[in-house]
């Protein structure tokens, strides 16, 4: 048995390997920059002392998790205890393959023959319903470790943490079902692709954007709705028996999910790798460097739009979590269930009947 | 039967299919054996990601996700947070009587016993490869099939789905006057 290996295997190959090592080092930056941030908003100056600017600091935190004395609770249960922030490290880091982080790379094997490659892991074709999922497992991590702990503020952050995600999940399901009514397709890429040319859903779907970025914020644990850490009434909610590096999973999966709901949001709602003039731009750098280096070297362009997009909604999460007071449980719940999904509820039928009655009026009316 | 000609003719996706049902038999073992309930609901979960791989395997990419959020995603997780505020200890073993051990055992061999009987010279479908169609369980096709051939089953169930939600949201209501708690 031979194995071949193509160029088109290669190109995936450094795609996925960048994907993961992009998505491992923003996530790295951003507990930097959320204490910069933070340090912004309250006049202060932040961290200044690792490296020029303090920019070494993320690897200081790291070394310093890495040294700390690794505690397991003698009453615990001990694997699961273990396995709770490798869990969430898992479904956090599982998400992006399905996220379109740019166009496509192509390359020509012989004269007149094209090959493309798609700047994403793996374009399945219920790539929603994928993110979906793994969202609603992400919650596996946190009950399992809380209740692992056998400490009481612990169990009660994990059945916070599990109450809320559940809860959230239905309004961030409806939400997305409006955008699916309009494309017709679960390819992300599908998504992404029919807002070419300034048809960003964000201007179709307010409200579901909405909906959409409360419930991401809620999934992601984070404040205003950090219910299952809140340190004034939980200690430190699920990960008070937590130290050393298995606390700086938890941390840093919630950082993960913030970048991937980031990108999420963008490609769902700001139309991805697209941005206004990028067939003018496409024409001009095919016009100048050929067909496919411009093809190319516009795929890359796409790509830092996107990132730019994504990073702007992790700097939007910082930017709320340092303005907005934490909620109470009860509210938490009452947004949830009486405010979001009638909410969500009433804009699938809007979309639906938009999609109706509206369409083909300003489809003729445009005629 | 000769076990290295049965190794060397493996495909790919043979070895994946022995490799996920040894999976998904043991994790189904462990669910019963397992004597930590929060362990059974784990394990159970884990038989459910080796169904969502047999999905998989056979194209079905949407059953594969919508089994991984149904059930793994959003019933277990209910399983766990019951099972996690009863906090069932090994002590509650002593509820199981001699009698109801006898009781179960009889039941479970006579249903083993039913279930070899039927399936002891059941025909195992084969499928014909001109007319199979891989794309049989893609989002689309299924689409297609449930709202053009099954129609009225599909929106039954969607009426009795809706019935049981109400009904759960009716025995769990508080009347005026209640206790909290």
């Amino acid at each position: 048995m031979t194995i071949s290996l193509d160029v088109a295997f290669i190109i995936k190959a450094i795609i996925i390997l960048l994907i993961f090592a992009i998505t491992l080092l923003i996530a790295t930056y951003s507990t930097y920059a959320e204490r910069k941030v933070a340090a912004f908003m309250q006049d202060r100056i932040g961290p200044n002392r690792a490296g020029p600017l303090g920019l070494l600091q993320p690897i200081a935190d790291a070394v310093k998790m890495f040294f700390k004395e690794d505690f397991i609770p003698a009453q615990s249960s001990k694997w699961l205890f273990i396995l709770g922030p490798c869990l969430s490290m898992l479904t956090a880091l599982m998400t992006s393959a399905v996220i379109p982080f740019g166009d496509s790379i192509q390359y020509s094997s012989a004269p007149g023959k094209v090959w493309d490659v798609a700047v994403q892991a793996i374009d399945v074709n219920i790539g929603v319903l994928y993110v979906f999922g793994l969202v609603s497992l992400g919650v596996y991590g946190v009950m399992v470790g809380g209740w692992a702990s056998n400490n009481k503020f612990s169990l009660l952050g994990a059945i916070r943490a599990a109450s809320q995600n559940i809860s959230y999940e239905i309004s961030m399901g409806l939400a997305i079902i409006a955008i699916l009514m309009m494309t017709g397709s679960l390819s992300i890429r599908h998504i992404v692709e029919q807002q070419h040319g300034g048809n960003w859903n964000i201007f179709y779907q307010p409200i579901g954007f909405i909906i959409f970025i409360t419930c991401a914020f809620a999934e992601c644990n984070r404040t205003p709705f950090d219910l299952p850490e809140c340190e004034t009434e939980l200690i430190g909610g699920y990960h008070t028996e937590y130290s050393s590096m298995k606390l700086g999973f938890y941390l840093f999966a919630e950082y993960i999910n913030m970048f991937v709901s980031s990108a999420m949001i963008s490609s769902l709602y700001f139309g991805g790798y697209n941005y206004p003039g990028m067939d003018w731009v496409q024409a001009q750098l095919t016009g100048a460097m050929g067909e496919i280096a411009g093809h190319n070297v516009a795929t890359l362009i796409g790509t830092i739009v996107f990132f730019g997009k994504s990073l702007f909604f992790v700097f939007f999460y910082m930017w709320v979590r340092w303005t907005l007071p934490r909620f109470r449980y009860d509210q938490l719940m009452n947004l949830g269930w009486k405010g979001l999904i009638p909410l969500a509820m009433i804009n699938i039928i809007l979309t639906g009947g938009a999609i109706l009655f509206l369409k083909p009026l300003v489809m003729s009316f445009l005629k | 039967m000769d076990f290295s000609n049965f190794f060397s003719h493996l495909t790919p996706a043979t070895s994946f299919f022995y490799v996920l049902s040894f999976l998904t038999i043991l994790c189904g073992l462990m669910v019963i054996l397992a004597k930590n309930p929060i362990h059974s609901v784990l394990y159970l979960i884990a038989t459910f990601f080796c169904l969502s791989g047999h999905y998989i395997l056979l194209n079905a990419q949407f059953l594969a996700a919508v089994n991984i959020i149904v059930y793994a995603g959003a019933i277990m997780v209910l399983f766990l947070f019951v099972i996690m505020f009863l906090n069932l200890r090994e002590e509650d073993e002593e509820s199981k009587t001699n009698l109801v051990k006898i009781a179960a055992t009889v039941v479970g061999g006579t249903l083993g016993v039913i279930l070899v009987g039927v399936l002891r010279k059941a025909q195992f479908g084969t499928y014909n490869p001109y007319v199979f169609d891989s794309q049989a369980g893609m989002v689309e096709s299924l689409g297609n099939v449930l709202y053009n051939d099954y129609l009225l089953p599909f929106e039954l169930a969607s009426v009795l789905f809706l019935i049981a939600m109400i009904g759960a949201v009716m025995l769990g209501r508080r009347e005026a006057g209640d206790r909290h708690f």
